[in-house]
């Protein structure tokens, strides 16, 4: 499994860093970079946007299934499409809701479009990878947990993520915990069985099935209706793909997907510095005690009338 | 205190009282020598307590209510904001203003140049404090800050940057408590820790050159995992580190010639002739060191642009601020330490301090909090974060006042020196 051997190698470079038991890492380092697909047979969802009609009933299985607070307005409450958050952007997942449906308003479109947004199960994910007690898991069916008995709330997580997914619960002094969908993974996804918000939806709007099976029917889909898909499955790229993917009629950029963030993890990004770190390890301390011997000798020979 | 030695106060500086062979005691060293008394006299004199009182007043319920009602009751934190000024400030930028201290040990022991002996403990105990209080603005960020050391001991995520951060920091901590043993040895008379040390310094030296290297590239190295999130400007996913480890360089140096300088003004009781004298001298030493790492942060930082060809954010509103930043926090410090080495003007490298330091704060606030987001909307910290912050701070120069009165730092501790 090639997963498994990068990250073990990045392990060993930074643990390196604790013993300062340096050993030659710094080839390898150039080997951290690259993508891989994530498990084989890794579980995901496809989520046809063109479907979906703003019932809202995903949400209510969520809040069913993960025990969630019930919510100040009811789930057939539709106004709340309405509602805006800090800097007049649409409603977001948050500690009480790990799922949100949003109405797009497109030009030229019969109908508004909805979009429905939770944790999109990334491959490499950027939350799992940021993690300094690896709270975070990704589980072989391909959802990504996460463990709330070690999370110390750093909040760097939230930081890393680039769908702005985890949530926190600000609001308690004794036991705040990270707060995001988890696929259903507990109660559904491990004994083979699909999330509740998929069950639960009246339109079929999402299909459950093996990520690499969905990748076909989405380009399937596409290919039997060029005129009406935009030649794009949002997902199965962005930041190293992801388990959730999506099919949309209305081109992404204009319903609040965000369209450059590119192929590569996050992971990626911080390649450049984990590099540097074996290096520093081994190269630092014979270079520093040699300049000491040069210094010094060149002191000694002076005559020094500094006093020491 | 001034007003006291004039009146032929002296304070201590070595182990016997004048002109008997009695010993201080540990209370009498506590109490600078002074009767309780007069200690509490001169403490009321001093405007500074004054200002203190009232943040304590106003601040400590607030710090308090921040671990009885939660973060969301003290800070803005919020889903789109996880990190607000406790980390923006206490981390971001109490770190590499505190990177004297690795800066001066290397000077000193590992170049061999004695004639920065006289600032290099100062330096040191800048970069102790610095830390130490970093943490302290850490564990008030942290949701569960009783948790602190699971990262160490009981769950590793040894892959992430922030595991290598966290690491390096206690490390260093060590590594500068065992620096400064030497100073707390004369005052408290110990010889043997003070000898040990000596016989380690070379080693603990150069863990502090490797640990700091990797812990300050690593603070930038943190943001390399928001790409899209914090302002291309401020973004690169190959010079982030860099920048960071660089720019910490002038940046605890500055801060350096800062404390030194506040404590020529308020704590000349304090310091002894070896260290006003040679004060001026040391200042534009250490502004040479700060105008090389300038040249080359700007060069990189410029590389940087180039390198993700970023020219044309510059013209929008985000660039002017990186414009200012660049220019007053960058530029005029160069261009002030420069001339004020020309022409051996202690104050004006002074003054480029101030600038510098200015500069690395709005830096790292820049990148940590005011233009990250950049594409959704801006934060404005909550005001209970401002007072908690505050607080935290004037403890910081509370703590650090306190040390400066007594162990030798600003003066050289008389007698045997064993
Ligand atoms: S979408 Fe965000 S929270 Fe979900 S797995 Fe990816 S990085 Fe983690
Ligand atoms: S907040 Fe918790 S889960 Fe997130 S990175 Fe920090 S310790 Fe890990
Ligand atoms: S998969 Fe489960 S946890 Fe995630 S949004 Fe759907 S119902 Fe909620």
């Amino acid at each position: 499994m090639k997963k498994i051997d990068r990250r073990n190698f990045i392990k060993g470079s930074l643990a390196g860093g604790l013993t300062a038991a340096a050993t030659g890492k710094a080839k390898n380092a150039s080997a951290a970079g690259g993508t891989f697909g994530g498990y084989p047979d890794s579980m995901g969802v496809l989520v046809d946007l063109t479907k979906c009609i703003g019932c809202r009933t995903c949400e209510a299985a969520c809040n069913k299934e993960q025990g969630l607070p019930e919510p100040d307005r009811p789930f057939d409450d539709y106004s709340v499409f309405d509602e805006h958050r800090h800097g007049g952007l649409p409603r977001r997942t948050t500690e009480g809701a790990y799922t949100v449906v949003n109405k797009y308003e497109v030009e030229g479109r019969e109908h508004p479009l909805f979009r429905k947004f939770q944790c999109n199960h990334c491959n490499e994910p950027a939350c799992l990878t940021s993690c300094f007690v690896n709270a975070y898991t990704k589980t072989p069916e391909g959802a990504v947990i996460y463990n709330p008995k070690v999370c110390v709330g750093c909040r760097t997580c939230m930081i890393a993520c680039p769908f702005y997914v985890p949530a926190y619960s600000y609001s308690s002094p004794i036991n705040p915990v990270v707060k995001k969908c988890i696929m259903c993974y507990d109660t559904r996804l491990q004994f083979g069985r699909p999330p509740a918000c998929v069950e639960a939806c009246p339109q079929g709007v999402m299909t459950f099935g093996k990520r690499k099976d969905l990748i076909d029917l989405a380009h399937e889909t596409i290919e039997n209706k060029p005129d009406k898909y935009v030649d794009h499955v949002y997902g199965e790229k962005e930041v190293g793909g992801t388990s959730w993917m999506y099919i949309s009629d209305v081109p992404f950029e204009e319903i609040g997907f965000d369209t450059h963030l590119g192929p590569d993890p996050i992971l990626n990004y911080v390649k450049d510095f984990l590099a540097i770190v074996p290096m520093v390890l081994c190269i630092w301390p014979a270079l520093f005690t040699g300049f000491h011997l040069l210094a010094t000798r060149k002191n000694a020979n002076k005559d020094d009338s500094n006093k020491a | 205190m001034q007003k006291l030695k004039n009146e032929g106060f002296e304070p201590i500086d070595t182990f016997v009282k004048p002109n008997t062979n009695n010993p201080w005691t540990f209370k009498e060293k506590m109490l600078l020598g002074l009767t309780p008394q007069e200690y509490m006299k001169q403490l009321v004199r001093n405007p500074f307590n004054w200002i203190l009182a009232v943040i304590y007043a106003v601040g400590l319920p607030i710090l308090v209510g921040r671990f009885i009602f939660g973060l969301g009751w003290a800070t803005h934190s919020s889903y789109d904001y996880p990190w607000g000024l406790f980390l923006g400030w206490g981390l971001f930028v109490m770190v590499p203003l505190s990177a004297s201290g690795f800066m001066l040990g290397t000077t000193v022991e590992l170049f061999g140049r004695k004639d920065f002996k006289p600032i290099e403990r100062l330096g040191l105990l800048n970069g102790l404090l610095g830390y130490f209080f970093a943490v302290v603005f850490l564990q008030v960020d942290l949701g569960q800050p009783w948790r602190l050391v699971y990262p160490m001991f009981v769950s590793l995520g040894p892959a992430a940057v922030l595991f290598l951060v966290a690491w390096h920091v206690a490390t260093y901590l060590s590594v500068q408590v065992a620096e400064l043993v030497p100073a707390a040895s004369e005052l408290m008379g110990w010889v043997k820790p003070k000898k040990f040390v000596r016989s380690i310094v070379l080693g603990l030296t150069v863990a502090g050159i490797i640990l700091s290297t990797l812990h300050q590239g690593a603070l930038g190295a943190l943001f390399t995992y928001a790409p899209g999130k914090v302002h291309p400007l401020w973004y690169s996913s190959a010079f982030q580190w860099f920048h960071f480890f660089c720019s910490s360089i002038f940046g605890g140096l500055s801060m350096l010639i800062v404390v030194s300088t506040l404590s020529k003004w308020f704590l000349s009781w304090r310091c002894d002739d070896n260290f006003l004298k040679n004060l001026d001298r040391i200042t534009l030493g250490l502004g040479k060191g700060c105008s090389m790492a300038l040249i080359t942060y700007f060069v990189i930082k410029i590389v940087a642009l180039a390198h993700d060809n970023e020219w044309a954010y510059l013209l929008s509103g985000w660039g002017q601020l990186y414009i200012f930043e660049l220019a007053v926090g960058t530029l005029v410090p160069l261009a002030l330490f420069t001339t004020a080495i020309r022409s051996n003007r202690a104050g004006l490298a002074r003054l480029a301090a101030f600038f510098a330091v200015f500069g690395i704060a709005l830096n790292r606030l820049d990148t940590a909090l005011i233009t990250y987001n950049w594409k959704l909307y801006q934060e404005i910290p909550h005001w209970r974060e401002f007072i908690i912050a505050v607080v935290l701070y004037a403890t910081y120069i509370v703590v650090y006042r306190a040390v400066l009165c007594r162990l030798p730092i600003l003066y050289t501790w008389q007698g045997e020196s064993k």
